[in-house]
């Protein structure tokens, strides 16, 4: 194995003490990062970019990298405790694990959630060490309509999956739409829905919507509720992690299955997003326990947590061999990479091994570290929800402004949070679910840019989505996971009527 | 650290005090507070990489007491950017970077903005464009490719590009017009992306900008027909294989009268002093003095033209009616 040889040169190049020093300082400010919610680690990484212009290529991957896996680690933290996901991809860490923390289990999730988010990197990592050049090729594969294809099936694995008829879930799902066609069109360049307002020239932002639908949302709902925390308050030891990774073991399957998705989506590239809500899914679909989904599971957090690490991690894969980002912060180390010398591309792993394997080795160490270290402080993060409402609520308001604010720097940005959360506040009243219009505002734009692009390329035939064995596969994954419900019901009556 | 800061500040501030006391037009105009970088495009593109690589260099080499930070305004194809800058009247601490949409963003999308609500600075560079085909494909020569368009049914090539109604889709639309084909133009986000699905065999050809598609070009993925330029680029370093830089042939020399560069240059909000223009004139010589910069210049084999004052204000107005003439010409233009 010569990618192993690679990689003990790569630890030889990350071990020294300066390179170590980097991984903390990369670790804590990333999860500092990833709890602001509104301060991605896309904006945390361009921030620090060109103070590390003066730093060896090597050293300022590894700060910048740790500040990703940072960030990936601390998207976490607020999702469980107060329902208010720090990044897009733990909206889905919220269905269970807020409700984990209502049930005074705040240690639990956290810990749940550490530790799959570091088994998924560390699988997605052995990936990237053992088949990266075979995995670099299967993403070349993906054109237009197999990335729609892809969309298609993250859609359609949340209709029906949530507690709420399938028909709110589609109606959530439209609006969301919606909302992602407002901006400027790119497939034709032109204005839609935007009605001269300079301000919606951008379109929404889905950092605002989900700043403003659950956070903002979920103050107004326990304000009605009576100005208290349902949460009781944890019980803080740090036994509490021993205890949850005794339990940890039982969801291998569930683990294994969210690792494989992650890969899958962070190579391609589609993102950690629709990694973690579609493995949440199909953990939903394929557990014993799929009905106790939502009311905190542990399994719910493991699901989610475990894909969206694996694909934030196996999304530096195409940036380095393909020189396509496969998420907005790989986008902005992708132009590190440039300016600091370096050419992603097919060679860049034959030309700058150091550099490439000192990267990969630092993604083992920068996960260990980052897993003790946001370990350690699991109790001092479940001791927040003892501090009480009054007081945690308004400092929620701020960060969440702030937050909003940074997000583009536009006050208009806040206006939108508020309206936003308004809104949060009336679908969960009306029992409308949130996460497929979170899932629609993400999304919905890419998936429309595929699905227009392959038709312009087959000139207007829908036969495009099943033109190959790829492509088609998944278009009828999309299809059996959207007529589930019905299928199941269909078989299950076969069955019955047959027995009678 | 931080006593050592606020000494700094403070002699700072007294060298400031002691100078406006002295005579002030003697004393040369320069950034009160951080310097607004504003890119009017995504992260990771050709202008951002630029943007971030100034700053990198100003911060690297201490060209500027007040620190600079970039921003992504990239709303509206950049709309969003310009329409700040131009709403900032006599703010002196905000530049941008411009790509092509300077020009093609009021004309196609009618956003009201147009060079003449800014102040021009500098003309950093010129990108190029190349016409990229897969290297697995039969076609060697401009002449090839030509042939193999014509004998294909209409709209069966495919060209991506970067966004729509850019310059990319001007390109495709000008080759479509020197070869009497009909090509379907497929529109990307970003340049990298379009190199990808070149190499992926999911489009036929690209204009990517060479710094886009030169890693693909070195692994042997990407072989390059011809440069849209009436000179050939500079690079004589080997890149793939026998091949430099400046062994690609320029299009016209082919039989495809082609010419299009693109601006990287950067504006200034309306009404600023003209001290602080010259500020930044001076301060991005001295950026375009650095090893950093001639290493993106020859990474990316820019054009390294550089303009400034009436010059540059002069070229902007001739580029503005080009591209007024190609985007009416390809219909491109806004129609309300």
């Amino acid at each position: 194995m010569e990618g192993i040889g690679d990689l003990m040169t790569g630890f030889a190049v990350v071990l020294s003490w300066q390179n170590l020093l980097y991984m903390l300082i990369g670790i804590v400010l990333g999860v500092i990062i990833g709890v602001l919610p509104g301060l991605g680690g896309a904006n945390g990484v361009a921030i620090l970019l060109p103070l590390t212009f003066t730093m060896s290529p090597t050293s300022a991957i590894i700060l910048l990298s740790c500040i990703y896996w940072g960030a990936l680690f601390g998207g976490a933290i607020t999702s469980i405790l107060f329902n208010i996901p720090g990044e897009p991809w733990s909206v889905a860490t919220t269905f269970d694990g807020y409700p984990m923390a209502q049930n005074g289990k705040a240690g639990e999730a956290l810990t749940a959630a550490f530790t799959s988010s570091f088994v998924g990197a560390l699988f997605a990592v052995i990936v990237i060490t053992l088949a990266a050049p075979l995995v670099a090729s299967f993403a070349l594969q993906f054109g237009p309509a197999e990335k729609f294809s892809v969309f298609f099936l993250a859609f359609c694995s949340f209709v029906g999956m949530g507690k709420e008829p399938p028909t709110k879930t589609i109606a959530a799902m439209m609006l969301g739409f919606a909302l992602a066609a407002v901006g400027t069109d790119t497939v034709t360049g032109q204005l839609r829905l935007t009605f001269g307002s300079t301000e919606l020239l951008g379109g929404f932002d889905f950092l605002i919507a989900v700043i403003g639908l659950f956070g903002i949302g979920e103050i107004l709902l326990t304000m009605e509720e009576g100005l208290s925390f349902k949460g009781k308050a944890a019980g803080i030891s740090p036994a509490v992690v021993w205890q949850t990774w005794k339990e940890l073991p039982r969801y291998w399957m569930t683990s294994l299955r969210s690792c494989l998705i992650g890969c899958w989506m962070g190579i391609t590239p589609a993102g950690a997003t629709p990694a973690s809500f579609m493995s949440y899914g199909i953990a939903k679909r394929a557990s014993r326990k799929g009905d106790q989904f939502g009311k905190g599971e542990v399994e719910g957090v493991v699901a989610p947590e475990t894909a969206a690490h694996a694909a934030g991690t196996s999304a530096l894969l195409p940036m380095l061999s393909l020189g396509v980002p496969g998420s907005p912060t790989a986008a902005v180390l992708l132009g590190g990479l440039l300016i600091w010398g370096l050419q992603p591309g097919p060679l860049l792993f034959v030309e700058q091994k150091d550099f490439v394997w000192g990267l990969i080795a630092s993604m083992y160490l920068g996960n260990i570290v980052g897993l003790i270290v946001v370990l350690t402080m699991v109790p001092f993060f479940a001791a927040i929800l003892r501090v009480p409402f009054a007081i945690i609520a308004p400092i929620i308001l701020v960060v969440c402004a702030i937050g909003a604010y940074t997000v583009h720097n536009s006050t208009f940005d806040v206006v939108m949070m508020l309206v936003f959360g308004v809104a949060g506040y009336l679908f969960k009243k009306c029992n409308y679910p949130l996460a497929p219009l979170v899932l629609a505002i993400v999304l919905g734009d890419k998936a429309e840019e595929a699905f227009r692009q392959s038709l312009l390329i087959s000139q207007g035939g829908l036969g495009v989505f099943f033109s190959n064995g790829l492509v088609g596969s998944i278009m009828v994954l999309g299809l059996v996971a959207l007529f589930w419900p019905v299928l199941s019901n269909f078989y299950s009556r076969l069955l019955t009527s047959r027995r009678a | 650290m931080i006593q050592t800061l606020g000494l700094r500040t403070a002699a700072v501030a007294l060298v400031a005090a002691v100078a406006s006391f002295g005579s002030p037009s003697a004393m040369a105009w320069e950034p009160t507070r951080t310097v607004e970088f504003i890119v009017p495009a995504g992260t990771g593109g050709g202008a951002d990489q630029m943007a971030r690589t100034i700053q990198g260099i100003i911060t690297k080499h201490s060209l500027m007491k007040q620190s600079m930070v970039v921003v992504n305004k990239a709303g509206g194809a950049g709309g969003e950017g310009f329409l700040d800058i131009k709403n900032s009247k006599g703010n002196p601490n905000k530049l941008i970077i411009t790509l092509s949409n300077l020009f093609t963003t009021p004309l196609a999308t009618g956003i009201p903005f147009s060079w003449k609500d800014m102040t021009p600075v500098a003309m950093l560079a010129l990108d190029e464009f190349v016409l990229w085909v897969n290297a697995d494909s039969p076609y060697k020569t401009v002449g090839d490719f030509v042939k193999a368009m014509k004998a294909a049914p209409p709209g069966q090539f495919k060209m991506g590009g970067t966004g729509s109604k850019q310059e990319d889709q001007i390109i495709t639309v000008a080759i479509e017009k020197a070869t009497g084909t009909k090509m379907t133009y497929i529109p990307y986000k970003g340049g990298g992306e379009v190199a990808v699905q070149l190499v992926g065999k999911h489009v036929d050809a690209t204009v990517n900008n060479p710094i886009e598609a030169v890693a693909q070009w070195r692994a042997g993925k990407l072989r390059p027909l011809c440069v849209f330029d009436s000179k050939l680029l500079a690079g004589k370093d080997k890149i793939a294989g026998e091949m430099s830089w400046s062994d690609i042939p320029t299009c016209k020399s082919q039989g495809l009268d082609i010419e299009y560069l693109m601006l990287r240059g950067v504006f200034m909000p309306p009404g600023v002093p003209k001290d602080a223009v010259e500020y930044y004139v001076e301060l991005f010589k001295k950026v375009r003095a650095t090893p950093e910069w001639a290493q993106l210049m020859a990474d990316g084999a820019f054009n390294q033209s550089f303009m400034s004052g009436a010059d540059y204000a002069k070229w902007v107005e001739g580029e503005e009616k080009r591209h007024r003439d190609l985007m009416k010409e390809a219909g491109f233009l806004a129609t309300n």
